[in-house]
C-alpha cells in the first residue's frame, strides 16, 4: 500500500507532457461505389498545451496514411536469346498497398533519422518494416523498384510542406486517395515533433469498403462462385440472344 | 463517365468499354472470331489486371458468339454435328489449358508464354491468310487462271472412325476435328481467347470445310468452350468481373449484329486480307514488346490478401 502510494506520488511528480495532439478525420469511412473515382480525405487537429508554448525549435507535424498490407512478388526481366523474360524474383510477405506522408517541412530537417527508424515514418522505412527476410542476397534493387513503381502509380507518396500549421496550434493535411484502392482498414498517424524528436503521436482508423451493388457482386463472387459464374453466363447468353432478336425485329 | 469495377477494383470510363466492346463485336460478326485475341490485350492496355481481363474476356466472347451464331443458324450456316465433335476436343483442351495456365502463373512466366503464343500463332496465321487472300484476289482479277482443287485427298481422309458431316459435305474421320478442337482449347485457355482466329483457318485448311459453314460452326463451338473457361475462372480464381463483362457485352452484341450484316455484303477475299492485316498488326505489336528493351525492368504482382 505504501509502496503503491509512493509510486503514485513519483509519477505525479514527473512533468506532464507539455503538448498533446487532438485530431479528427473528415470522413468516418470510405464507401466504394460504382461511381467511385478516388476520394479526398482531410485529417485535421489541434495541439493542446497545459503550459505556454516552449521556446526552442518550432513545432512540426507529420501525418501518415497507410493502407492494408498485402504480399507482392517483384520480378525482374533480363534479355535471354534476344527476348525479354522474367528471370529473377523476390517475394515480399507484406507491404502496404498505400502509404502517404505529409509534413510541415522537409523530413530531412524536421525528423531525426534515429526517430524515423523507431517510428518508421518515411516511405522507404515504412515499406521495408513489413518486408522481413528476403530470398535474394542483393534484394536492394528489388525493393527500390517496388518503391519506384508504386510511387509512379501514386500509391506511395511524400508531400513535404503540405501540412499547414496555423498559429502553432491548428493543422490540416489533405490526402488524395486513388480510385484503385484496396479495401480494408486504413491507418492514420499524426506526429508532433520538436527538434526532430516525436513529442506526441495519435492514431486513428479509416475503414474503406465496397458498398451497395458492388459489395453484393463482390461477395457473391467469393462466397458462391458457382452461382456467380452461372449468372455471368446467363447474362451473356440473354444479352446475345436479345441483341439478335432486336435486330431481327428492326429489320422486319 | 467513370465506373468502378467491383472485381477488377479499378475505375474505368464506361463509354470506353462500350466502344471497345462494339468494335470487337463488329469484328466478331465479320470474321467469326470471338474477338478475344483483341479484347484481352486491349483490356491489359487500359489497366485491367491480366487475370480479370482473361476471365472477363471469355465471358464477353460467350455473348458475342451467341449473338453471332443465331444469325448464322437462320441462314443454316452452322454444321452442328461438326461443332459438337470439335467441342469434345475443345473442352478437354480448355481443361488442360487452365491447368497449364495456373502452373505457369505460379512460375511467373505466364505473360511470356501468352505473348509468345500470340506472336507465333497470329504471325503464322496472318501470313497464311494474307497469302491466300492475295492469291484469291488476283484470281478474281485475272479470270481463267489456274483454280485450286476443291477436294484434296490427303492423310486426313485415311484415318478411321469416319463420320458424315452433311452441312459441310464431308465424310471424314472424327480424329482430326477432335485434335483441332483440343489444340485450340488449350491455346484458348492459355491465351484468354475464344480461339476462333485459329479455329477458322484450321477448319478451312486442315479439315477442308466449305467457307460458308466455317464461321457459324466456329462461333457455335466457341460459345461452349468460352462458357467452360468462364466457369473455370469463376470457380478457381474468382476473376470474372460481371460489370466489366456487361459493358463489353452491350457494346459487343450490337457490334456483332452489324458485323454479321456487313459480312453478307463484303467479298470473301477482301475480308480475308482485312483480317490478315489485323492479325499481323497485333502480332507485330506483341513481338516488339518482347524484343525492345522495356522502360521498367521490374514488375509487381500483388497477391490479394483477404
Amino acid at each position: 500500500m505504501i509502496r503503491a502510494l509512493a509510486l503514485f506520488l513519483l509519477l505525479a511528480a514527473l512533468p506532464a507532457r507539455a503538448e498533446t495532439v487532438v485530431a479528427g478525420l473528415s470522413l468516418d469511412e470510405i464507401g466504394i461505389t460504382a461511381r467511385f473515382d478516388g476520394s479526398e480525405v482531410l485529417i485535421y487537429g489541434a495541439v493542446r498545451r497545459d503550459a505556454p508554448e516552449p521556446d526552442g525549435p518550432p513545432l512540426q507535424v507529420i501525418v501518415t496514411l497507410e493502407g492494408p498490407a498485402g504480399a507482392v512478388t517483384i520480378r525482374k526481366k533480363s534479355r535471354e536469346a534476344g527476348i525479354w523474360i522474367n528471370t529473377e524474383q523476390v517475394g515480399v510477405a507484406a507491404t502496404p498497398s498505400y502509404y502517404a506522408v505529409a509534413s510541415t517541412g522537409p523530413l530531412a530537417d524536421i525528423l531525426d533519422p534515429a526517430e524515423d527508424v523507431r517510428q518508421r515514418i518515411s516511405v522507404p522505412l515504412a515499406v521495408r518494416a513489413f518486408s522481413g527476410p528476403l530470398e535474394v542476397a542483393d534484394a536492394r534493387p528489388f525493393t527500390e523498384a517496388l518503391l519506384r513503381i508504386r510511387e509512379a502509380e501514386g500509391l506511395y507518396s511524400l508531400s513535404e510542406g503540405s501540412v499547414v500549421l496555423v498559429e502553432g496550434t491548428l493543422f490540416r493535411a489533405d490526402f488524395r486517395l486513388p480510385a484503385n484502392l484496396v479495401e480494408g482498414d486504413y491507418k492514420t498517424r499524426i506526429f508532433l515533433l520538436r527538434g526532430g524528436i516525436v513529442i506526441d503521436a495519435h492514431r486513428a482508423a479509416l475503414p474503406v469498403h465496397k458498398v451497395g451493388i458492388e459489395r453484393t457482386i463482390f461477395m457473391l463472387s467469393r462466397q458462391n462462385p458457382l452461382v456467380y459464374g452461372l449468372l455471368s453466363l446467363f447474362i451473356a447468353v440473354v444479352a446475345g440472344w436479345a441483341a439478335s432478336a432486336a435486330f431481327r425485329f428492326l429489320r422486319s | 463517365m467513370l465506373i468502378y469495377l467491383p472485381i477488377a477494383e479499378v475505375a474505368v470510363n464506361a463509354l470506353l468499354l462500350l466502344g471497345l466492346g462494339g468494335v470487337v463485336g463488329v469484328l466478331s460478326g465479320l470474321f467469326g472470331v470471338g474477338g478475344g485475341f483483341l479484347i484481352t490485350p486491349l483490356l491489359f492496355f487500359i489497366g485491367i489486371p491480366p487475370g480479370v481481363a482473361v476471365a472477363t474476356g471469355s465471358n464477353q466472347v460467350v455473348a458475342s458468339s451467341v449473338s453471332g451464331v443465331l444469325a448464322h443458324l437462320k441462314r443454316k450456316a452452322v454444321d452442328i454435328p461438326m461443332g459438337l465433335v470439335l467441342l469434345v476436343g475443345g473442352v478437354a483442351g480448355a481443361g488442360a489449358g487452365i491447368f497449364a495456365f495456373n502452373y505457369l502463373q505460379a512460375l511467373g512466366q505466364i505473360d511470356l508464354v501468352v505473348q509468345l503464343s500470340y506472336v507465333l500463332f497470329l504471325g503464322l496465321i496472318g501470313l497464311l491468310m494474307a497469302q491466300e487472300g492475295v492469291r484469291a484476289w488476283r484470281r478474281t482479277r485475272r479470270p481463267g487462271g489456274p483454280r485450286a482443287k476443291r477436294h484434296q485427298h490427303h492423310w486426313v481422309h485415311n484415318l478411321p472412325l469416319k463420320m458424315k458431316f452433311r452441312a459441310s459435305g464431308l465424310y471424314i474421320s472424327v480424329i482430326p476435328p477432335v485434335a483441332v478442337g483440343f489444340i485450340v482449347g488449350v491455346l484458348a485457355a492459355i491465351m484468354g481467347v475464344g480461339g476462333g482466329f485459329i479455329m477458322v483457318p484450321a477448319m478451312i485448311y486442315i479439315l477442308g470445310m466449305p467457307t460458308k459453314v466455317v464461321i457459324g460452326t466456329s462461333l457455335f463451338q466457341v460459345i461452349f468452350v468460352s462458357a467452360f473457361t468462364t466457369m473455370a475462372h469463376a470457380l478457381t480464381n474468382q476473376s470474372v468481373d460481371v460489370v466489366l463483362a456487361l459493358l463489353l457485352i452491350v457494346g459487343g452484341v450490337v457490334g456483332a449484329q452489324i458485323g454479321t450484316r456487313l459480312s453478307g455484303r463484303l467479298k470473301a477475299e477482301q475480308l480475308r486480307i482485312l483480317l490478315a492485316a489485323l492479325v499481323l498488326a497485333v502480332a507485330a505489336k506483341l513481338a516488339l514488346d518482347l524484343l525492345l528493351t522495356p522502360a521498367e525492368l521490374y514488375s509487381l504482382h500483388a497477391t490479394v490478401l483477404r
